[in-house]
C-alpha cells in the first residue's frame, strides 16, 4: 500500500478546517466526497460525553449553504412553500426551521434548515445535507421562479458549538452579543472580533448549541479561538452519529429517502397547520391521505435487551418470526451505556414497549420498541 | 507477552504448552476505536485456522476475529462481557479474548513473530 495523499488519489475535497484537523490528529475518511475526522486521538465514546458534559467544536462546512433571493419575502417563501411542506410564508425574520424538500411522490430527496434573516427582505438561507447538495441545487435551479435566484455558498464554511457550555464560551467571545438569551432556532448575524457570522441557536446533538456560518477564510482562526477555551474540544463524525442517534434525529440516507414520507419518518411536527390543510408542495396529496388515515409504517426507536448492538440493515421481526421491519441506524449509546437503533415497522408495532426482535448474525436478538429519544433533549428554553 | 505470533488480521496467539491465548492487537484495538461488545465463541467450538471465532463491536462497526489456529476452545474471557474496554486496555493482557486447544501446532510457524508483525505494520503504515 502507498502512502500518498488520500485526499487527491480519491479526488476528496477539503474543508477550511483540514489542515487542523491533521495537526489535532484525526483519523480523516471519505464521507459525502470530502476527507472528514471521524475521530480524534480522544475516541468517540470521550467525544460523545464531552459534548453532552461541557462543548465540543464540530466542523460541518462539508454541508451545502446557499441563498435563495426574490423580490421580497412572500415570493421567496412562496417559491420554496412548492418544495417544502412547512411554512415558510410565516417565518418571522431571525428565526429557522427544518423541513424537508419532497418529491412528486411525496418522497423526502433532503432535509434541511431554512432561515429568514433579519432586515433582508425577500433573502432565505439553507442548510443541506452533503450528500444531497448537488440534488439539492438542480432541483432549485430547475424549479424557482425567473424571479428568485439561486446562489451557492461555496466560500463559507460552518462550524457547530454543541453542548451545555456551548453559549457561556460564545458569549465570552463576543460579550455585547448577548448570546445567552437568543431563543431556541432563532438566527442572526454577529461579529467575533470584527468577523463577521451568521448564528442560529440549533444544531444535530439534542443539546444546546449553535451553528455558525463565516467566511472560508476566517473558519480556522476561529475553531482556534474556540478550541483555546477550556470546555471545548474538537468532535468528528463518529460521535455526530451517536449524539444525533441518541437524540432520535433522522440522517438522510437511513430514516429518509425518497420512498419514504415525512409523516412515516414521524415529522408531522414540522408541517406546520396551514400547509396541511392547504397542501400546494410536491407530494401532498400523499402526505395529507397518511395525516387522515395513518402511514402504513412508522419509524421508531429500539432498546436492545442485551448489550449486543444491531445496525443499518438488520431486519426487525414480530415475537413469530416473521419479518416487520428494518433498522436504519444502529448503535451504542455512550450516554444511554446501552445498544440503540431506529427502523421502521408496520404501524400496528409502533407503540413503545412493543417487543420485537433484530436479526444479526443469524440470532434474533430480543428488543422492544421504545420511545424517541433516548437522552432527553436540553435545548435552550428560555425566553 | 511470551512468544506471540501474530496473523495479518492482526489476531495474536501466545502459546503456553499445547493451549494458546487468543486476542487482537494493540494496533487492532487502537485502529477499532472503544470497544462496547464482545461475542465470545462457546467453550467446545471447534475451530479451523482462519475461521471467524469472535466479534468485537465498536461504537461504529463490528468487526470479525478469525482463529489464528486450528483447534477446540477450552476457555473464553468473560470479563469482556462486563469490560469489553479492557480490549482496548490491555488488549494483550487482561483483552485476551479466548483460548483454544491446538490440533495442529505446526500452524504456528506460519505466523508472523513479534519483530516480523512489527515490520508488516509498518509495510502498511
Amino acid at each position: 500500500m502507498t502512502s500518498s495523499d488520500p485526499s487527491t488519489a480519491l479526488d476528496l475535497l477539503q474543508t477550511p478546517l483540514h489542515a487542523l484537523h491533521v495537526e489535532l490528529g484525526a483519523r480523516m475518511v471519505p464521507f459525502a466526497g470530502y476527507e472528514m475526522p471521524v475521530q480524534y486521538p480522544a475516541g468517540i465514546l470521550a467525544e460523545h460525553l464531552q459534548t453532552r458534559a461541557a462543548a465540543g467544536l464540530f466542523d460541518v462546512s462539508h454541508m451545502g449553504q446557499a441563498l435563495i433571493e426574490g423580490p421580497n419575502h412572500a415570493a421567496s417563501a412562496q417559491a420554496l412553500e412548492r418544495l417544502c411542506p412547512a411554512d415558510i410564508v410565516n417565518l418571522a425574520p431571525g428565526r429557522q426551521r427544518y423541513t424537508q424538500f419532497l418529491n412528486e411522490d411525496g418522497g423526502i430527496i433532503d432535509d434541511l434548515m431554512v432561515t429568514r434573516p433579519v432586515g433582508e427582505d425577500g433573502r432565505l438561507s439553507l442548510v443541506v445535507n452533503a450528500s444531497r447538495k448537488a440534488v439539492d441545487f438542480d432541483l432549485l435551479r430547475a424549479k424557482l421562479p425567473a424571479d428568485v435566484r439561486l446562489t451557492v455558498l461555496d466560500a463559507q464554511a460552518l462550524i457547530a458549538l454543541q453542548g451545555p457550555k456551548a453559549a457561556s464560551v460564545l458569549a465570552r467571545l463576543a460579550p455585547r452579543e448577548n448570546i445567552e438569551a437568543m431563543p431556541f432556532m432563532s438566527a442572526r448575524a454577529m461579529q467575533f472580533s470584527g468577523v463577521e457570522a451568521h448564528v442560529s441557536r440549533s444544531g444535530y446533538t439534542g443539546e444546546d448549541g449553535f451553528e455558525i456560518s463565516l467566511a472560508a477564510v476566517s473558519a480556522d482562526a476561529f475553531a482556534r479561538r474556540l478550541l483555546a477555551e477550556a470546555e471545548v474540544k474538537p468532535i468528528g463524525l463518529g460521535a455526530r452519529d451517536s449524539l444525533r442517534l441518541e437524540a432520535g434525529l433522522c440522517l438522510y440516507g437511513h430514516e429518509l429517502d425518497e420512498a419514504i414520507d415525512p409523516i412515516e419518518a414521524g415529522l408531522n411536527w414540522s408541517i406546520q397547520k396551514r400547509r396541511r390543510i392547504e397542501g400546494g408542495f410536491s407530494g401532498a396529496a400523499r402526505i395529507q391521505a397518511a395525516l387522515a388515515t395513518g402511514p402504513k409504517r412508522k419509524r421508531v426507536g429500539i432498546r436492545l435487551a442485551g448489550r449486543a448492538p444491531a445496525r443499518d440493515g438488520a431486519e426487525i421481526v414480530d415475537q413469530a418470526g416473521a419479518i416487520i421491519g428494518i433498522v436504519t441506524s444502529g448503535g451504542f449509546g455512550p450516554s444511554v451505556a446501552a445498544p440503540i437503533a431506529m427502523g421502521y415497522v408496520g404501524a400496528e408495532f409502533a407503540t413503545s414497549g412493543t417487543p420485537i426482535g433484530l436479526v444479526v448474525r443469524g440470532k434474533t436478538l430480543a428488543a422492544d420498541v421504545a420511545a424517541l429519544p433516548f437522552h432527553p433533549h436540553a435545548y435552550y428554553r428560555g425566553q | 507477552m511470551s512468544q506471540a505470533r501474530y496473523s495479518k488480521d492482526h489476531e495474536y496467539v501466545a502459546v503456553e504448552g499445547d493451549v494458546g491465548i487468543v486476542g487482537i492487537s494493540d494496533h487492532a484495538q487502537a485502529q477499532l476505536g472503544d470497544v462496547v461488545f464482545v461475542e465470545l465463541p462457546a467453550i467446545g467450538d471447534k475451530l479451523a485456522a482462519g475461521a471467524q471465532a469472535a466479534v468485537v463491536e465498536s461504537v461504529k462497526a463490528a468487526s470479525e476475529v478469525f482463529s489464528p489456529v486450528s483447534g477446540e476452545v477450552v476457555a473464553r474471557n468473560s470479563a469482556l462481557e462486563s469490560e469489553p474496554s479492557l480490549i482496548n486496555e490491555d488488549a494483550a493482557g487482561k483483552g485476551w479474548i479466548f483460548k483454544i486447544k491446538l490440533s495442529n501446532p505446526a500452524e504456528i510457524d506460519a505466523l508472523m513473530d513479534e519483530a516480523a508483525y512489527q515490520d508488516f505494520l509498518k509495510s502498511i503504515a
